[in-house]
């Protein structure tokens, strides 16, 4: 029997990888909009572990509406991506640097 | 529960604005003046109608319908009925900016009604899920709003940072949200206030509660998680900014109040100390380097920033009369903001847009209504009686000394006498400059209309503060 706290665990990697993913990572951009998803995926094994053990259908309904922003968040972002990609001719983070918040 | 048509009264501004937006989107594939007078008009309409039924709604009372997901109460009232008329001159800012640039296309007025019916979600919200919807309808929109201007090279860098720190800040409070949602048990603000009674050390609640509050630092634009503010308000074109800089800070007030009061009301305690660092920060670094800046957009993002600092100030009081001058707060903000960014745009010309604090170098020379309309603007951002900033200040104060933070309000004094520096440097550039060109403020009448009206506006509500506040 697997326990909670093993999903737990196996998510909070998965986060902190990603989040490790977003920070670190100064080459790619559409590795940074991969990095996002898994965040979100990360979430969703939270919620259904929660849900599972808490006997709870609320948790997974949640995580059909993460599954669903997440789709449209993407699009979103590749959007942009294009966008940036026409005006600059480089997807590299690194060149990211004409506005210093 | 069984479902009653009764149940979509509490919800009508949010279909009236849902039916207007759709109508929007598809006359303006009809239209073909380049003025879209038509969309434009009805847009107006549509906020003017959904404003005014908010108002009709207004008793009071609380109405909590769709199984407890969503909520009408005084608060959503006040917060929406503002949001829904601050829309107004913001459109009537944007056109006329957005119309100088050539880019005044369909696509602005549906993006911008969809987010602000995302911001109404939440501010309506009663639980974890229809406030993560509403939060990135709202979001969303922002982001594709942010790339407007689809050939400046600027603007996509500035949204694609929006986007990713945005997404990042969604991923956290989600992340925050599991944890509550595994100590809880529940997903909708009532029951989880319930279950959290007595278990105010719990490490798994205290662990989610850090991360929605670093979630929600983010959306507000809080140091340290600020670093998107300047871009996004720089590099996307000025009448974005003037969206993203007014009306979202309405919503992030309703989506914190709703999370840390009506969630979390107990472990105040906890939450208090994370807000206090949050607010300290803000002020500090919002205004010191803010004066800084020779770009005004940046100038306006680090003041936006210290003013985060201060509406933090009256949530982290804790008590009704914080959270009254919080609101007060952010809705004088709001409209300061947009009449700042409206001055702004008033001023842009033919294709190039006014970003330089030189470029208001002699404006009371050129057009000395719009240097009035900028002084009331200045003097109310900086807290100077008798503009409605001074009261807004004066509120949050009173409420955190009533709680026993004097400390915290001497902070505030402090830093805010530093910001006045940079208000009043504009005041100066505006009135005892020589122009550095000659060339002529070219402003449709509408926006200066508007315009005179949000800066008299500022003083009307300083002279009489109760008139607002005793909406609230």
């Amino acid at each position: 029997m697997i326990a909670l706290s093993d999903y737990l665990i196996v998510s909070a990697i998965l986060f902190s990888l990603s989040v490790a993913g977003i920070f670190i990572n100064r080459k790619n951009l559409i590795l940074l909009l991969m990095c996002i998803e898994l965040m979100l995926l990360a979430v969703n094994i939270n919620f259904v572990a929660f849900s599972y053990f808490l006997d709870d259908m609320a948790g997974q309904v949640f995580v059909f509406f993460i599954l669903t922003v997440a789709a449209a968040e993407a699009a979103i972002g590749l959007a942009i991506l294009v966008v940036l990609f026409r005006n600059r001719h480089t997807i590299n983070v690194q060149d990211l640097d004409t506005l210093k918040g | 529960m069984a479902f009653d048509t009764t149940q979509l009264i509490p919800l009508l501004p949010e279909i009236i604005l849902l039916v207007g937006v759709s109508l929007v989107l598809v006359i303006d594939l009809m239209v073909t003046d380049k003025e879209r007078t038509w969309p434009f008009m009805l847009t107006l309409f549509t906020l003017l109608a959904a404003g005014c039924t908010t108002v009709m709604l207004a008793d009071g009372t609380t109405q909590v319908v769709f199984d407890g997901t969503y909520i009408r109460d005084p608060m959503s009232d006040i917060l929406k009925a503002s949001l829904l008329f601050l829309a107004v001159p913001v459109f009537i800012y944007a056109r006329e900016g957005l119309m100088k640039s050539g880019q005044w296309r369909g696509e602005f007025m549906t993006l911008t009604l969809f987010a602000i019916l995302g911001m109404m979600v939440m501010i309506s919200s009663n639980g974890f899920i229809s406030l993560y919807l509403g939060l990135e309808l709202l979001s969303l929109c922002l982001y594709a709003l942010v790339a407007f201007n689809r050939d400046s090279s600027k603007s996509a860098e500035a949204a694609m940072k929006y986007f990713i720190l945005g997404a990042l800040a969604s991923g956290l409070l989600l992340y925050g949200i599991s944890m509550l949602y595994g100590a809880t048990g529940k997903l909708d603000f009532p029951s989880i206030a319930q279950a959290v009674v007595g278990k105010e050390s719990d490490i798994v609640l205290v662990f989610g509660l850090v991360f929605v509050v670093i979630g929600l630092a983010f959306k507000f634009g809080a140091v340290p998680f600020h670093m998107w503010v300047p871009d996004v308000y720089d590099g996307a074109t000025t009448p974005v900014t003037l969206l993203v800089g007014s009306l979202p800070k309405i919503a992030a007030l309703g989506l914190a109040m709703r999370i840390l009061v009506d969630g979390l009301g107990e472990l105040q305690e906890s939450w208090q100390m994370m807000l206090i660092i949050l607010a300290l920060l803000s002020m500090a670094l919002g205004n010191l380097v803010a004066i800084a800046q020779e770009n005004i957009k940046r100038m306006l993002a680090y003041s936006t920033i210290s003013h985060v600092g201060f509406i933090f100030l009256g949530i982290l009081a804790g008590s009704d009369e914080g959270y009254r001058a919080a609101i007060f707060y952010v809705i004088a903000y709001a409209a300061m903001a947009a009449g700042a960014f409206g001055v702004l745009i008033a001023l842009d010309r033919k294709g190039l847009e006014v970003d330089q604090l030189h470029q208001l170098k002699g404006l009371n020379e050129k057009h000395p209504w719009l240097a009035g309309t900028m002084l009331l603007l200045m003097f109310s951002m900086a807290g100077v009686p008798p503009t409605v900033g001074f009261f807004a200040k004066l509120f949050v104060l009173e409420a955190i000394v009533s709680v026993g933070l004097t400390w915290l309000a001497l902070v505030a004094v402090f830093f805010s006498i530093i910001g006045a520096f940079y208000y009043i440097r504009v005041v100066k550039h505006v009135y005892f400059d020589k122009p550095t060109d000659d060339v002529e403020v070219e402003v449709g009448g509408a926006a200066q209309v508007m315009l005179a009206i949000n800066g008299l506006a500022m003083l009307a509500l300083g002279l009489f503060p109760a008139i607002l506040m005793n909406l609230i």
